[in-house]
């Protein structure tokens, strides 16, 4: 068995609608290696979304633990955990979430506006990105201009830009056509295969899923199966 | 480097919508017009007064400005120590052809009253010819520009306090020494109206309105004062002196609940604009909560995306604000020539165009205060769920 990378023990969730408590997650032991490439799936209202905005940073849990690379990421402050997610995770959206007024180039280089690199080193980190995903020739085009399946490329260049551990993917192939799904899982392959990249990706398409090493079922906030790292 | 960053997006984002940011800059430009043509007015006001030489005195009735005063009192003054010359002048008030020409029309003492004002200047021959003809009137240039009138020109003047029909010729047209001279006034012959009132209302006669006096030294103006309202204590008709200045913001404070309605209208004209750019800048936000949770999710601070929209909502204010400051120029000059009779100056004052851009300061940062808190309460998992 390979090191786990995210460790998680008797995570629970629980949002509050009025004064009423809704638990979302409840006490998810989930191990995920390096290098895997996991699948959540789940109804919806499973807390798979859920899970994924934990493991990401950009939630806290009510309870249990959540340690990835060895830190509590629960317990960063909310400072810090900027920094950490900065450095750590790609994101990768349902819709993109580009920034519609800058374009390829400018989306793609934004991450790395955290770091310390240089104008020419940032240039020379985001051709070779989008080169990667097949979009060098399009570095000047705005979202607009751009067709899903290219903004999603687009995005995951973005994702990658950083060279993180971690990239999370949330419904990624969700408001592509076919043709262009599979282009996208192709990266998303190639950023677990070649570059050793951790994935973890929420779907609900099964054909999706069968491309992960690993899928964990979860069911009203209880994981079903695919607990264990691999 | 994330400077530059946040001004490239304040401007990207600026132009996303461009009849509205069109229509907010417009709004901010005619506001800030608007507070700096309303500033300029109250300054005008003011500005009448400051002109007023300290080295001159003004004497008038205790009671009220409304009250003449013994024409005989000139010689009493001129005795005081300090004095150097007097003269008068009385409030004539006639109407010409209609009542909405209006213009100050003074009967004056013709032998002294331009040395007194020597910013009045008056061809020596004309002066002569005034000074001889006891039917003659002196008039400011831009008065005679108004009515198309020249050296020579019969014109008739309806009284009111001094009742009859009056007709006076002009006999010479006066220059301002410089561009903040009042060149709207008409000057007649004080003993020649004084005459003409004598047989009809005895009452009036040998009466003037103030007394205007030359004071050797301008720093002994108040020991000057007293001593001329001294010499008339206990008379029947007591004086008021004061500088020529302090008699000018005498007449000021008479209006200064009118002046005071005018710079809350100026600050309101703010507050409105200020509203509405808070509403654009809220609107702006609420469209952009999902990518600023986006930017928050990968690793931009909540100060970066306060930073955005502070940096939006001044370049959005500033724009419209040095528009506005532009357009200040040009509308004054315009506003000055449609009420030429109003001011005797109309400058935009720099302390004005100072407030202006503190205005569009002002304006910028409170517009986008609620917006960025906003930001900063809103969860990234919620933002992200924002719709656009």
């Amino acid at each position: 068995m390979a090191s786990s990378l995210i460790s998680i023990r008797e995570l629970s969730k629980t949002y509050r609608r009025g004064n009423q408590p809704v638990p979302v997650l409840l006490g998810i032991d989930l191990e995920i290696a390096a290098g895997d490439y996991v699948s959540l799936m789940g109804p919806s209202g499973s807390g798979k979304s859920t899970l994924l905005n934990l493991i990401a940073g950009i939630d806290k849990p009510s309870s249990g633990s959540l340690l990835i690379d060895g830190i509590d990421i629960a317990a960063l402050p909310e400072n810090d955990l900027a920094a950490w997610r900065a450095a750590n995770v790609g994101f990768v959206f349902q819709f993109y979430n580009l920034m519609p007024v800058l374009n390829a180039f400018e989306n793609v280089e934004l991450p790395l506006l955290l770091t310390g690199l240089n104008r020419a080193e940032r240039r020379e980190h985001v051709e070779t990105a989008l080169a990667m995903v097949g979009l060098a020739d399009r570095m000047d085009h705005y979202p607009n201009e751009l067709s899903g399946g290219q903004q999603q490329r687009v995005a995951i260049a973005r994702a990658l830009i950083t060279d993180p551990t971690l990239i999370v993917a949330d419904e990624p192939t969700g408001d592509l056509d076919r043709q262009s799904a599979d282009d996208v899982l192709n990266l998303l392959d190639r950023l677990n295969g070649e570059l050793g990249k951790t994935i973890v990706m929420v779907t609900h398409d099964p054909k999706c899923a069968n491309r992960a090493k690993r899928q964990v079922h979860l069911e009203k906030g209880v994981l079903l199966s695919g607990s264990g790292a691999h | 480097m994330l400077y530059g960053y946040v001004l490239k997006l304040a401007r990207k984002n600026m132009l996303r919508h461009r009849l509205r940011t069109g229509l907010t800059l417009a709004g901010i430009a005619i506001a800030i017009v608007s507070f700096g043509l309303l500033r300029t007015v109250v300054d005008s006001w003011y500005a009448g007064a400051e002109l007023g030489s300290s080295g001159r005195l003004i004497t008038r009735s205790e009671a009220s400005l409304s009250f003449p005063l013994p024409a005989t009192y000139s010689e009493r003054i001129r005795k005081v120590p300090g004095v150097r010359s007097v003269t008068f002048a009385n409030w004539f008030g006639g109407i010409y052809i209609d009542e909405k020409n209006f213009f100050a029309q003074f009967a004056v003492d013709a032998q002294s009253y331009f040395d007194l004002y020597p910013e009045f200047r008056v061809a020596p021959a004309e002066l002569a010819d005034f000074k001889r003809d006891r039917r003659g009137a002196i008039v400011g240039r831009k008065l005679a520009k108004k009515y198309g009138w020249k050296v020579g020109d019969q014109v008739p003047l309806r009284g009111t306090i001094y009742p009859g029909n009056w007709s006076f010729t002009i006999r010479g047209i006066y220059q301002g020494a410089d561009d903040k001279t009042d060149e709207n006034q008409f000057l007649m012959h004080w003993h020649y109206v004084n005459e003409t009132i004598k047989a009809l209302l005895p009452s009036l006669a040998d009466k003037v309105g103030v007394f205007i006096v030359d004071i050797r030294d301008p720093a002994q103006a108040a020991a000057v004062s007293a001593a001329i309202d001294s010499s008339f204590k206990n008379s029947l008709a007591e004086t008021r002196t004061e500088t020529q200045k302090a008699f000018q913001l005498g007449f000021i404070a008479m209006v200064d609940t009118i002046l005071l309605a005018i710079q809350t209208v100026a600050y309101v004209v703010v507050l409105i604009i200020m509203a509405v750019m808070a509403n654009t800048m809220a609107m702006a936000a609420r469209e952009r909560m999902r990518e600023y949770a986006t930017l928050k999710a990968l690793g931009f601070s909540d100060g970066f995306v306060s930073l955005l929209i502070f940096g939006e909502s001044l370049a959005l204010s500033l724009a419209g604000g040095l528009l506005g400051i532009l357009l200040t120029f040009p509308a004054a000059a315009s506003f000055f020539r449609a009420t030429r009779d109003l001011f005797v100056v109309f400058e935009v004052r720099p302390e004005t165009v100072l407030l202006q851009l503190g205005s569009a300061v002002l304006i910028g940062l409170c517009a986008a205060l609620a917006p960025a808190l906003n930001s900063r309460r809103i969860r990234i998992v919620d933002g992200l769920r924002a719709v656009t």
